[in-house]
């Protein structure tokens, strides 16, 4: 069987993407991806945290590895929407031929808006809108962590956004699924999950903290459990799509998000470690459906056996 | 032609000083890319440790680079217990490397070759100046070399083989001058056309601010903890002219003038 007889189209929200592989946000970047692969191969690309106004982000150290997974706390650096909208965009709408999703960051419900109103003409196919990120003070996570606030949001950005609005959830919250149900009734087009859990390391040697936030997002292979738990929660509490995340390394991994209910994934961490990680793994996931005659992602899903 | 994530062989692999490595990688792809300043990423394989380590080029042959590196962590730990004949993953060479000439819009007085160049490094700063040094000599420049170290001086014997003038420092006084290479350099003023650094940012800033009183450029090589090593992550990053540059594909070499030292 060829990979042509295989059908690898997802739909999210009715934008359809050649194969369910996506790069996470924060951890892409097109002229440097872009310089390892043919960006076009991807389903979509989800690009890096885009706010209303240029954010300088963290001081440094902002990674530190550990077991098993990274920290990070780059603090959503970014050179603000109409910069993004002027240059990076035209760049990347150039370089790839594939799906565009912008994430999208602020401070504020109002941050939020702005954002998405600017986006309104630009070519770009889907936003992700980022209630979930532990680096920043004000915002992010404090809409993520409390489910009225992140109705709240989701109905607001909703009434600006041309493009459909995918919510990006934070596991760092008791029950996910009060989250993903609060944010659907709001008319949220789809939701991604997980963004990183709030991690803290400690040099031994030098009795700080490995990061100048002292806390960061923990993400790689070590927090694939989780994530796996919070897809299969969350796609027995909600009817929209899923975009999946947290921890893939391999087209198996892509298999086992798909299986708990996700309709897409993103790849992260293992990007920055193997900057060609996200060919590699849909490659395996083309191995993985060839092997089991899967002729599409659905038929992955429903191979599923719930005991 | 895309990039790719190439591999190499070990060559040798030895310890050189106190906690501190020398590998000479067999690799064609690597060694033909390269150039003084630039580093590689080399995998570790212990799964746990995930991300590739950046460590500079030492020396740069026909078909293969060496590498000078501390053990610092779990990674460099691995890496120390490579025999001869270990194959390995590691990146081409990243980063934009020392600029060789001097740069037009630096209104320096003595652009152009046969420059007297002094190369200052501090500890796991020295390596990179070697390759350097290297290159500088060949194209005609005088370079004198000050390097300095905690306790234990290493790759002087490389340096003495390449014909520069060299002086070294050693906190403790157990080698050469006591004291740091800013130290060294208070204590002898010299009339340099040119300087090229690398070592701990305490020490770059000092000679940045050094040269800037003095007129005369110099070229700095950043160290910052590094996420993925190719410019994606944002994760290493160093204030230049007002705004945050990456260390891997901007750097790490900058102007001192030019970073934001205070930042």
């Amino acid at each position: 069987m060829h990979e042509k007889e295989l059908d690898l189209r997802v739909s999210i929200a009715g934008v359809i993407l050649k194969n369910p592989i996506t790069t996470a946000s924060g951890t892409f970047s097109a002229k440097e991806s872009g310089s390892f692969y043919d960006l076009s191969e991807l389903g979509a690309i989800i690009t890096k945290g885009v706010s209303n106004e240029a954010w300088e982000g963290n001081k440094t150290p902002r990674i530190a590895e550990t077991y098993g997974g990274m920290l990070n706390a780059v603090g959503l650096q970014n050179p603000g929407v109409d910069s993004f909208i002027l240059q990076e965009l035209p760049y990347l709408i150039e370089a790839a031929d594939t799906k565009i999703i912008v994430n999208v960051a602020g401070k504020t419900v109002e941050d939020y808006c702005s954002v998405v109103e600017k986006l309104w003409d630009a070519k770009v196919d889907l936003l992700e809108i980022n209630i979930s990120c532990p680096n920043i003070k004000c915002g992010g996570i404090s809409f993520g962590t409390n489910p009225h606030l992140a109705a709240e949001i989701t109905k607001e950005v909703k009434k600006k956004a041309r493009q459909p609005i995918i919510i990006k959830l934070t596991p760092n919250v008791t029950d996910i699924t009060e989250i993903a149900k609060a944010v659907e009734a709001e008319g949220a087009d789809a939701v991604s999950l997980i963004n990183t859990l709030m991690g803290m390391k400690i040099d031994v040697h030098s009795r700080k903290p490995s990061l100048w936030h002292k806390t960061g997002g923990l993400s790689g292979p070590a927090i694939k459990p989780v994530a796996v738990r919070m897809v299969y929660q969350v796609r027995r509490a909600v009817g929209i799509p899923i975009i999946g995340l947290g921890g893939i390394m391999t087209g198996e991994d892509v298999v086992e998000f798909i299986m708990a209910g996700a309709d897409a994934v993103s790849i992260g961490t293992a990007a920055l470690i193997d900057p060609r990680a996200p060919i590699r793994i849909k490659n395996e996931l083309i191995a993985y459906m060839e092997r089991y005659h899967l002729k599409s992602i659905k038929e992955i899903q429903d191979g599923f056996i719930d005991l | 032609m895309y990039k790719q994530i190439t591999d190499g062989r070990v060559i040798s692999n030895q310890k050189i000083a106190e906690g501190i490595y020398k590998m000479n990688i067999y690799s064609l792809v690597a060694a033909q890319k390269a150039a003084p300043g630039q580093f590689i990423t080399l995998y570790p394989k212990a799964r746990h440790t995930l991300l590739p380590r950046p460590i500079s080029l030492c020396a740069i042959a026909e078909e293969s680079i060496t590498l000078v590196y501390g053990i610092v962590g779990a990674g460099t730990m691995e890496f120390s217990g490579y025999n001869q004949g270990e194959t390995l993953r590691l990146s081409i060479p990243q980063g934009n490397g020392f600029d060789l000439d001097c740069d037009d819009d630096l209104n320096n007085a003595h652009c152009g070759k046969g420059r007297q160049v002094t190369l200052v490094g501090g500890g796991l700063g020295v390596p990179p100046l070697v390759a350097l040094a290297e290159q500088l000599t060949k194209q005609g420049d005088r370079v004198r070399v000050i390097v300095g170290f905690r306790e234990e001086p290493y790759l002087l014997e490389d340096l003495i083989t390449l014909g520069v003038d060299l002086r070294v420092t050693t906190d403790s006084g157990r080698f050469g001058f006591k004291g740091t290479v800013m130290d060294y350099i208070r204590a002898y003023p010299l009339n340099q056309d040119y300087y090229y650094a690398c070592g701990p940012k305490a020490m770059l800033r000092e000679l940045s601010v050094y040269c800037s009183e003095r007129g005369v450029a110099v070229q700095v090589s950043i160290e910052e903890r590094m996420g993925c090593g190719y410019g994606a992550c944002l994760g290493c990053v160093c204030k230049v002219q007002g705004s945050y540059k990456k260390v891997c594909t901007d750097g790490p070499v900058f102007l001192g003038k030019d970073v934001d030292w205070y930042a």
